[in-house]
């Protein structure tokens, strides 16, 4: 650890990696809602428009806590907290 | 400034700032995404004064324009009956303008603006906006019963009801910021960082997809989830 701010700025990079790690669950999650209603379309088509609605509302659910990862992230990488406390206790 | 201050980076996708007037010894910075709304404000007025003015003779049998502005206007509600009932019929003038405000402004991406929604100051002002909504209508609709349901089951809930509650506004703006957002890094990503033989083509397929269809998906989510949990409230 040379240079403290290249190790503070290196763990907001890998904070921000893990963060958007949960677009694997999110993607899971997604694929399971759209799987039961493809399922139940199949079985009903007669109510296929009611399905598709409530598919599209349960996918922006799921959707939330993926697009909460990368606000984490882009907050992390360009508008981080971390780097300015840093630099005002360097002076 | 908005969610995103300034810096030295390589990537240029943030609001930044155009002007910055003084009045009355305040500031007040006219940033990119203020200026990009009152150009498509003008785009929609325009053509509003363009529709109305094609549309001064009413027809008892319509045709031609009037027929496809009435269809429009039939699916609409349609639409906003099927999803919210007959309570929110008289909503059904807002949620267009919010619907096409909404629309053009994530499309706006494809001729070359920054989408306004990419800022979380427009997306949270919308949203506040449903918010107010979720509150007048339920007050509106159940008066006591609404006031009510805050402390329902016990009295301890009151705080989680609340939070809640004050979660819906947040994650409405944050869906569609964070959506768009994502679309408007992903072209800057390509269109600044990406090698020269990458910007043929490929571009007019990320902005059909981040653009057009993402646009159009999260109006309708946008929308969707507002007058569900209008809908919610006045039941």
């Amino acid at each position: 650890m040379h240079d403290p701010l290249a190790f503070v700025i290196a763990v907001a990079h890998i904070s921000a990696a893990i963060a958007l790690l949960n677009g694997i669950l999110t993607t899971i999650g997604q694929g399971k809602v759209a799987v039961q209603a493809i399922e139940s379309m199949a079985r009903q088509p007669e109510a296929a428009d009611s399905i598709r609605s409530a598919m599209f509302i349960g996918l922006a659910m799921g959707e939330t806590s993926g697009i909460y990862g990368l606000l984490i992230a882009i907050i992390m990488l360009f508008a981080n907290p971390l780097v300015n406390i840093y630099i005002q206790h360097m002076g | 400034m908005s969610v995103l201050p300034g810096g030295d980076i390589l990537l240029d996708f943030r609001v930044d700032n155009l002007w910055v007037l003084q009045i009355g010894g305040v500031e007040i910075w006219i940033t990119r995404t203020i200026f990009n709304t009152w150009i498509i404000m003008l785009v929609l007025i325009v053509l509003a004064l363009f529709l109305r003015f094609k549309l001064r003779r009413f027809e008892e049998i319509p045709r031609g324009l009037q027929n496809a502005m009435e269809a429009v206007v039939e699916i609409f509600d349609g639409f906003l009956r099927n999803s919210g009932g007959e309570k929110l019929m008289p909503l059904g003038k807002w949620f267009f303008a919010v619907f096409a405000f909404i629309f053009v402004s994530n499309i706006s991406g494809v001729v070359g603006l920054r989408p306004p929604t990419a800022d979380w100051a427009t997306t949270f002002a919308l949203a506040l906006a449903t918010f107010i909504l979720i509150q007048v209508m339920g007050i509106k609709y159940r008066k006591t019963g609404y006031v009510k349901s805050f402390f329902e089951p016990l009295f301890i809930f009151f705080p989680l009801n609340l939070i809640g509650e004050l979660a819906r506004p947040v994650s409405l703006s944050f869906r569609l910021f964070g959506n768009i957002l994502a679309g408007t890094i992903l072209m800057a990503l390509v269109y600044q960082l990406a090698p020269i033989i990458f910007q043929f083509g490929i571009p007019a397929v990320l902005h059909a997809y981040f653009d057009l269809f993402m646009g159009a998906l999260q109006t309708y989510i946008f929308c969707v989830l507002s007058i569900m949990f209008i809908k919610g409230a006045t039941e």
